[in-house]
């Protein structure tokens, strides 16, 4: 994949961009979609009354059982990332894309329960930059929050947009009239209830997802003639076999459809981004910290892990499905490309017909057959074309009648409406604790502070629709993402590993840590933006994909910021020992937990959890 | 989750029977006019009656466990 040069051709205009509705929907299929709409807004009045208090309204009362923060924990992460990029990730790069649940988070998560979860939970913060306040000073705290925020408004926008794209490709719905829809849902239930109505519809959203997606790889199975017959089609059509291995074709870049060699996938996927996403990033954090004892916020991330290891079955699968099963109406086999030649090859508002010499110049870089290349050009009926993210939706509409359809539907409305939400709530716990509160108004009473947090939804909300339309600006929706991580995550992961791990690490080593580790990711992005050459110096290989340059500059910033805060803290002073109680791991005496019975501890089931993954990687080697 | 009201659980069984009872009663619908929706893949499973069955079982099974006011 070319690093995306195709942000001149982005019309700001984003709802001229305009193409044929998949499906219609039924009065069967606006039935089941209201009954959800319905449901989330009667939750968020219901709850209402129970988030009066800060405790109440941002941490969620501190009362969730171990299995509903885990659930939530994993689904905090289902929002548009999950289900349309993930698939269409698939359809692009084959079974590598599962990498990013397996490799890419099981062991972060467990790691997160097992070892990290008791300094989070014993220091009582409210928040990851919180916690950076307590071991590091104020500054570290101010840094994080700002930057966390900004993370959060943009993937809240990368959500919205998601969500509106869905709708415009399968109902040809405006992706305005769908932004403000799901924007308003969002802002009444998050504002009403807080974290905990955030919570239950993340809950309400996992089983809604399994329900309205899983018949799309059951179904896809039954018709391909089972997991052999996908295989023997695929290797058929795409002429490899490299789609059905995670490990054995990443010893060189060129050798996987992804671009990427194994040590990206270990050290930037692996460790960098998966740690730093699920033990540092306070969305998925947040919901595990309104667990109501130690016990259940360090068994939530390892019950989280074995869902996790399920998801790729309704996302994975269905975009490989659709490499086989996708057809244009005249029966010849559906190729999907990136969102750019979708746009290039669509006429939009201001003009009556496309750009033709930008579409050729586009599909000329595809694989889509030369006669077809030309129906399209000609505008022929029934040629057009889907991105890479509308694998999901298509295979959808491919098995589902009326009432599924808007079953299925639903799910992808609830998981992005449930990002949504997990971005809005943990940007509102941030901004009320660790900007507002210590920067604007230190002294305001406990309802002063929840008023503050309902307020600053409502603005993240609105903010974030303004983000939603800078989402285009990427070549895909994954890489968008991808890059945001490594930009915040990685230094962030590195300064709380060295924070907790290290008691010599001093305050202004972790400010400045922090503060280089971003500066060298946003760098980095910017010189390979601007000299595509540099690929090779920050991906070490100049044809690197998008994603794999993510990986390797995650990586480099996360060294970059141990290294300063190494540096730094070797020519300042310490704190006392006496004052990293709660905060480091060689300092911090754990409370002990209450005797349960062998089946019940976490490291039982955390080393079950080891084992499957394990045996998952080695099935798919 | 702890404390009192209902459960979160409750609300999931709600949803899941109001989905199964609608999408089951449009599969029974389907079979007996014979009508099957233009371009939909693989009809002759009957999906909507096995799954909209599977939706209301489980329904039924949250609203009965998690019940509000159950002890």
């Amino acid at each position: 994949m070319i690093v995306n040069c195709m942000t001149h051709l982005v019309s700001p205009a984003l709802l001229a961009f305009s193409t044929v509705p998949m499906a219609h929907l039924s009065l069967l299929d606006m039935i089941v979609i209201a009954v959800y709409f319905g449901m989330v807004i009667w939750i968020g009045f219901y709850l209402k009354g129970r988030s009066n208090t800060s405790e109440e309204f941002f941490m969620a009362g501190r009362e969730m059982t171990a299995w509903i923060a885990g659930l939530s924990f994993v689904s905090a992460n289902l929002g548009s990332l999950e289900l349309m990029g993930w698939a269409g990730a698939a359809y692009q790069y084959g079974i590598l894309a599962t990498h990013w649940y397996w490799i890419g988070a099981i062991p972060a998560m467990l790691f997160l329960g097992l070892v990290m979860m008791p300094f989070y939970y014993v220091s009582k913060t409210h928040s990851v930059p919180g916690y950076l306040q307590l071991r590091y000073g104020e500054h570290a705290r101010i840094l994080a929050a700002i930057s966390f925020a900004m993370e959060m408004i943009l993937m809240s926008g990368v959500n919205m947009f998601a969500m509106a794209v869905v709708m415009k490709v399968v109902l040809g719905w405006s992706l305005t009239f769908s932004i403000l829809i799901s924007a308003a849902a969002v802002a009444i239930y998050v504002t009403l209830g807080g974290l905990r109505s955030a919570i239950f519809n993340e809950v309400m959203q996992f089983v809604l997802i399994w329900g309205g997606a899983l018949l799309v790889p059951i179904l896809g199975l039954v018709q391909a003639g089972g997991w052999n017959g996908l295989k023997k089609q695929i290797i058929s059509n795409m002429h490899s076999d490299s789609y059905f291995h995670m490990w054995r074709d990443t010893g060189h870049f060129a050798s996987n459809p992804m671009g990427t060699h194994w040590s990206g996938i270990v050290l930037g996927l692996g460790f960098v981004i998966s740690f730093g996403y699920w033990t540092t990033d306070f969305l998925v954090v947040q919901r595990v910290l309104a667990a109501h004892n130690l016990r259940a916020a360090r068994m939530a991330p390892v019950i989280g892990s074995f869902f996790k290891m399920a998801v790729p079955f309704i996302v994975i699968l269905p975009g490989l499905l659709g490499l086989v099963l996708l057809q244009n109406p005249d029966g010849s086999r559906m190729q999907l490309v990136g969102q750019d030649v979708v746009k290039s090859c669509t006429a939009d508002e201001s003009a009556s017909q496309m750009d033709a010499a930008g579409c050729a110049a586009a599909m000329s870089k595809t694989t889509l057959p030369p006669a077809y290349q030309q129906k399209v050009l000609t505008g022929a009926a029934g040629t057009e074309l889907h991105s890479y993210n509308d694998a999901l939706p298509l295979m959808m509409v491919r098995y589902m009648g009326p009432g599924l359809l808007g079953l299925g539907i639903t799910a992808l409305i609830a998981g992005f409406m449930s990002g949504m939400a997990g971005n809005v709530s943990a940007f509102s716990t941030v901004w009320t604790y660790d900007i507002y509160k210590p920067l604007i108004n230190k002294k305001g009473s406990d309802s002063h502070y929840v008023l503050v947090g309902r307020w600053s939804i409502l603005i993240g909300v609105a903010v974030s629709i303004g983000a939603g339309y800078l989402v285009q600006h990427a070549h895909g929706i994954m890489d968008y993402v991808q890059a945001l991580f490594s930009f915040f995550i990685a230094p962030l992961l590195g300064a709380i590993l060295m924070g907790m791990f290290w008691k010599r690490a001093t305050a202004p080593a972790g400010f400045l840590g922090l503060l280089i580790g971003i500066i060298s990711s946003v760098s980095m992005f910017v010189w390979v933006k601007f000299d595509h050459a540099a690929l090779g110096i920050v991906a070490l290989y100049p044809e690197a994909t998008d994603m794999a340059a993510n990986l390797y500059r995650a990586w480099w910033a996360f060294s970059i910021t141990v290294i300063v805060i190494f540096l730094v803290s070797m020519i300042t002073k310490p704190k006392p020992v006496a004052e990293l109680d709660g905060l480091c791991y060689s300092c911090t005496v754990l409370p002990k937990e209450e005797w349960v019975p062998f089946y019940k501890r976490v490291w039982v089931w955390a080393l079950l959890a080891v084992c499957i993954f394990a045996a998952l990687n080695i099935l798919f080697w | 989750m702890h404390g009192s009201g209902i459960q979160i659980w409750f609300f999931i069984g709600v949803l899941l029977l109001i989905y199964g009872v609608l999408i089951f009663g449009y599969g029974i619908f389907e079979l007996a006019t014979g009508s099957y929706p233009a371009g939909v893949q693989l009809t002759s499973l009957h999906t909507p009656i096995w799954w909209g069955a599977l939706l209301t079982a489980l329904g039924v099974l949250y609203c009965v466990k998690f019940r509000p006011g159950r002890a």
